[in-house]
C-alpha cells in the first residue's frame, strides 16, 4: 500500500457525483466518498447497495450519483447480490467475454438496518463464501430512512421512534451488537472499524486494504446522522472525534486474524463528552439519571478492555 | 441426432443445464429440486461443465445472486421448489421489473403448512403475478425441452423477462422415463451465445440498476413490463416452432389432445395431463367424445387461444392443482372463465381442485369428472362450481 | 443505447423510459441542483486559504472541487449549506453566511 497524501488523494476524480438527495450534513456520504477514493485510478468498480437512505437518495430515476456501475436490489440482500456480480466477473473473465485488462472491484454499502439486522444472513453468507468484495456498513445506529427506529446497532438509552423516552422509558433497553467482531469471527482476510478523522487517513488506508486484499472484507464505518442523533449538521467531525476518544467507537482492524488497535486516545475521555453532544441522549443528563450514564460508561469500558485484550495490549 | 436415454425429470433438466452451460448458477437445496444443484455440482466437479456455482445460504440469496449475476452480464439461473420459491418471492418481482432474462427451474411442491414435500402447483401459482413467464411440463421430455427453450425466450430483445420452467415434484422430477436427448452441439446452437448490450461489467460503460422511481415513472415502467409480457407470446410461439423444426416435437401455448370433435374437455396442467389423456383414450373407446387441453404456458396467459379452443365443446372441467382460498376455486378457475366470458363463449365450466400435496389423481377420477360433465349437459343437472376430487369427506 | 437523461422527465411517455428503469450512464445526478436546498452559504476567502485541503473530504456532497492538489471555489449548484467545511478549516477561510 502506498503512503497517504491527502492532496494527491483529494485530486482524484470523484466517484460519487453531487446532486444526490442525502440530507445536508449527512455522515454517510462523507464516508462513501472516502471509501471510493481508495479505488485506484483505472480500476473499475461495481457498487452494490442495500435499500436505505443512501439508495433512495443516490439513484432516484433518472439521476444516479454513481460514476461506476451500480446495483440496488432490495433491503436484505446486498451481500448476496454482490456475490452474484462478483461471480459473474469470474465467469465472464474465464470465458473471455471481458477484456483481459479490465479490472473490477466490488464494494457494497448498507446502513446498519440492512447490515446488522435484515441483511445479516445475506452478509454472513457472502463473507463465509469468501467472495472478493468489500461490504461497507455505514452505521448511523438506527433505521434512519424510515424515521429513526431502533436497530441492533442503536446504543443503549438512545431515544428513537420505537424506543421513545417517556415517563416509563429511558430509551433503548439493550446494548449494541458488536458486528465487527462477529464478522471477524467469520475469519475473513480483513475487517476494520473506522470513522472520519481530520485528515481521513485512517478510513483511506483501511478502505484501500479492504478493497485490495483478496477475498471478503468488511468495513464498519461510524457515520453520524444529524437528524437521528440530533446535533447541528456542522458538528460531525467533532462527534466522530469524541466517539473515538471516549472509546465508544474504537478504531481497529483484524488483518488475517491479527487484531490491531489503529488509534489509542492519549487520554480516554468520559462517555458524557460523546453523549452530551446529541439530542438522542438528552434525557440522560436530567437529574437522577447519573446512574444510567455510569451504566453506559461501564459497558464502554468493558468492551474497550476486551478489545485491548484481543489486540494483546 | 437425438438419442434415447432413461432419465428422471431432475436428471433431464440437469443434463440440459450441462448442455447450456450457463455462466452462473447460485442455488440452495430444497426437496424435490435438490438433485438439480447436486447434479450440476457433480458435472462441474468432473469437468463436464464450467458454470460458476454459488452455494448460497438461502433461496432469497440464490435469487438475489442470480439477479446480480444476470445484471452483471452473465447468463444466470437457479433452481428451487415450494417454500424456496416463496422465500424468493420479493426477488422474483425484482428480477422481472429489472427486465433480467434469467431462468428458474421450479420443481413444483406444495407450500406449507402443513409442511409436506409432495407435488401441487401452489408454489408456482403463488408466483403467478410476479411478472415471470411460466411454462409447465407434463413429463420428463417436456421438462428437458422446455428448459432448452427458456433462455432463447427470456433473452429475446422483445421480451427481456425471466422464465420459470416448471415440472411436477416427484411425479416427474424423480420418476425415470425414456426420453429423447439431443446432441450437446445442437442444444448449444439452439440456445446460442449470450451477449447483452448493456451490463454492469462493461468497462467504461457504467449502468445503474434498481432505482427509486417516483410515481411519475413507476406506472409507465409497469406498463412497459406488461407490454413485454404481451410481446413474449409471439416469441414463445417462434421459439416453439424453431424447436419443432429442429428437434421434431413440442407445442406452443398448449396441447390439444383429441379435442377436435370433443363434447367434453378437461383443461389441466402438468403431469396429471398424462392421466387425463389415458381417461380420454378409455372413454373414447366407449364412444364418448372427450379431450384434454393441456396448458403449457400459464404466463403469459393465452386467454384468447384457450377460449377459441373451448368454443365448440359442451362443457369444460377446469383442473386446479392448487387452492386459492378465495371460496370459488383455484387460479385457473378464475382465469379460464374470464377468458371464455371475454370471448362470449358460454360453455359450461366446472372447476375442480385435485391432487393437493401429492394426492393421487387417477384415471378413474378423471373418468368420473367427464361423466359429471356429461350429466350436467345431458340431464341438466346442477353441480357446485367449486368441487374437490380425491378428497375424503362425510358429504 | 447510452442514456441521455435530459430526454427523460416526469412528463415523458412510457416509450421514452429506459428498459427496467436502468440508467446506461454514470453520474447523472449532477443535473439535479441540490444547491436550491441551501439556507446558509459558505463563502470562500481565497486569501486566507493555505490549501491544506482539510475541507475537501468532509463535504457530504463533493462540492469542493480539487485539481492538482489545490481547491477551487464551491460548487454552488449542489452545496446544501451544511457548514461542516467551515468547522474543518483551521484558517478561517470559510464562513457561513
Amino acid at each position: 500500500m502506498a503512503g497517504y497524501n491527502l492532496k494527491e488523494v483529494m485530486s482524484k476524480p470523484e466517484r460519487l457525483a453531487p446532486g444526490h438527495r442525502m440530507c445536508a450534513g449527512c455522515g454517510a456520504t462523507i464516508g462513501i466518498r472516502a471509501v471510493l477514493r481508495a479505488l485506484h485510478e483505472g480500476d473499475h468498480a461495481v457498487i452494490g447497495n442495500a435499500t436505505g437512505c443512501l439508495e433512495v437518495s443516490s439513484f432516484m430515476y433518472p439521476y444516479t450519483a454513481w460514476e461506476d456501475s451500480y446495483i440496488h436490489n432490495a433491503f436484505e440482500n446486498a451481500g448476496a447480490t454482490l456475490s452474484g456480480v462478483e461471480t459473474a466477473y469470474h465467469a465472464l473473465k474465464k470465458r473471455g467475454r471481458l477484456p483481459q485488462d479490465a479490472n473490477f472491484k466490488f464494494i457494497t454499502f448498507g446502513g446498519d438496518g440492512g447490515t446488522y439486522d435484515i441483511g445479516f444472513q445475506s452478509l454472513s453468507g457472502a463473507m463465509e463464501r469468501g467472495h472478493d468484495m468489500v461490504y461497507v456498513c455505514y452505521d448511523n445506529g438506527a433505521y434512519m430512512n424510515t424515521g429513526i427506529q431502533r436497530s441492533s446497532a442503536t446504543p443503549q438509552f438512545a431515544d428513537t421512534t420505537t424506543t421513545p423516552v417517556g415517563k416509563k422509558s429511558n430509551g433503548k433497553i439493550q446494548t449494541r451488537k458488536d458486528l465487527s467482531a462477529i464478522i471477524a469471527e467469520h475469519h475473513v482476510p480483513y475487517v476494520a472499524q473506522t470513522t472520519f478523522t481530520k485528515d481521513f487517513k485512517d478510513i483511506h488506508i483501511k478502505s484501500e486494504k479492504a478493497i485490495y486484499t483478496e477475498g471478503a472484507a468488511f468495513l464498519n464505518m461510524l457515520a453520524p446522522c444529524p437528524r437521528g442523533w440530533r446535533y447541528e449538521t456542522s458538528e460531525v467531525m467533532k462527534i466522530c472525534q469524541l466517539a473515538i476518544d471516549t472509546c465508544y467507537w474504537p478504531m481497529f482492524e483484524v488483518d488475517h486474524g491479527n487484531w490491531r488497535l489503529t488509534y489509542e486516545p492519549k487520554k480516554k475521555l468520559p462517555i458524557e463528552d460523546f453523549l452530551r453532544e446529541q439530542g438522542r441522549f438528552a434525557h440522560l443528563f436530567k437529574p437522577g439519571n447519573e446512574e444510567l450514564i455510569g451504566q453506559f460508561q461501564e459497558e464502554v469500558d468493558r468492551r474497550w478492555e476486551d478489545l485491548l485484550y484481543r489486540c494483546n495490549k | 441426432m437425438s438419442r434415447k436415454d432413461r432419465m428422471s425429470g431432475n436428471e433431464a433438466v440437469a443434463y440440459a443445464i450441462r448442455q447450456v452451460n450457463p455462466d452462473v448458477m447460485p442455488a440452495f437445496p430444497i426437496t424435490p429440486s435438490t438433485e438439480i444443484p447436486q447434479m450440476v455440482s457433480t458435472y462441474i466437479a468432473n469437468g463436464e461443465m464450467d458454470t460458476e456455482f454459488i452455494p448460497v445460504e438461502s433461496e432469497h440469496s440464490s435469487m438475489s445472486a442470480t439477479v446480480g449475476a444476470e445484471a452483471a452480464g452473465a447468463r444466470s439461473m437457479t433452481a428451487t421448489s415450494s417454500c424456496g420459491l416463496a422465500f424468493m418471492w420479493e426477488e422474483l418481482l425484482v428480477a422481472a421489473s429489472n427486465r433480467l432474462p434469467l431462468v428458474l427451474t421450479l420443481v413444483n411442491r406444495t407450500l406449507s403448512g402443513p409442511i409436506n414435500i409432495n407435488c401441487d402447483h401452489s408454489d408456482g401459482m403463488g408466483a403467478r403475478d410476479t411478472g415471470w413467464i411460466q411454462i409447465y411440463a407434463e413429463n420428463n421430455q417436456e421438462a428437458y425441452d422446455n428448459f432448452i427453450q427458456a433462455f432463447p425466450i427470456a433473452e429475446d430483445v422483445r421480451v427481456h423477462l425471466p422464465v420459470m420452467v416448471c415440472q411436477d415434484g416427484f411425479i416427474t422430477s424423480h420418476a425415470v422415463e425414456n426420453i429423447l436427448i439431443e446432441e450437446d452441439a445442437d442444444v448449444k446452437e439452439f440456445v446460442g451465445e449470450y451477449h447483452p448490450e448493456e451490463f454492469l461489467l462493461n468497462p467504461g460503460k457504467p449502468v445503474a440498476v434498481g432505482p427509486y422511481a417516483v410515481s411519475a415513472y413507476s406506472m409507465e415502467a409497469k406498463y412497459n413490463q406488461e407490454q413485454a409480457m404481451i410481446r413474449s407470446k409471439e416469441v414463445i410461439k417462434e421459439i416453439a416452432e424453431k424447436f419443432r423444426k429442429k428437434f421434431g416435437r413440442g407445442f406452443d401455448f398448449f396441447e390439444e389432445y383429441r379435442t377436435e370433435d370433443a363434447d367434453y374437455i378437461m383443461l389441466i396442467m402438468g403431469s396429471a395431463a398424462g392421466t387425463a389423456k389415458q381417461a380420454v383414450d378409455d372413454l373414447r373407446d366407449k364412444g364418448m367424445k372427450v379431450g384434454v387441453l393441456k396448458l403449457r404456458v400459464f404466463r403469459p396467459f393465452p386467454a384468447d387461444e384457450i377460449a377459441e379452443a373451448l368454443m365448440k365443446c359442451k362443457a369444460v372441467a377446469i383442473m386446479d392443482r392448487c387452492e386459492s382460498y378465495n371460496g370459488c376455486g383455484g387460479p385457473l378457475a378464475s382465469e379460464v372463465p374470464a377468458a371464455l366470458f371475454r370471448k362470449k363463449v358460454l360453455t359450461e365450466a366446472v372447476s375442480y381442485v385435485y391432487g393437493l400435496a401429492g394426492r393421487d389423481f387417477t384415471v378413474e377420477t378423471a373418468c368420473g369428472i367427464f361423466s359429471e360433465l356429461e350429466d350436467i349437459v345431458m340431464n341438466n343437472r346442477q353441480y357446485e362450481q367449486h368441487r374437490y376430487v380425491g378428497l375424503r369427506t362425510r358429504q | 443505447m447510452r442514456t441521455d437523461i435530459s430526454k427523460i422527465n416526469e412528463q415523458s411517455p412510457c416509450e421514452d423510459l429506459t428498459e427496467g428503469l436502468m440508467i446506461f450512464a454514470g453520474g447523472t445526478s449532477k443535473q439535479f441542483m441540490t444547491g436550491q436546498w441551501r439556507t446558509s452559504t459558505p463563502v470562500f476567502d481565497k486569501e486566507k486559504c493555505k490549501q491544506c485541503l482539510l475541507c475537501a473530504p468532509v463535504c457530504p456532497d463533493g462540492c469542493i472541487p480539487v485539481k492538482d492538489g489545490r481547491r477551487d471555489d464551491f460548487d454552488m449548484d449542489h452545496c446544501k449549506g451544511c457548514g461542516i467545511c467551515e468547522k474543518a478549516c483551521p484558517f478561517g477561510a470559510i464562513s457561513m453566511q
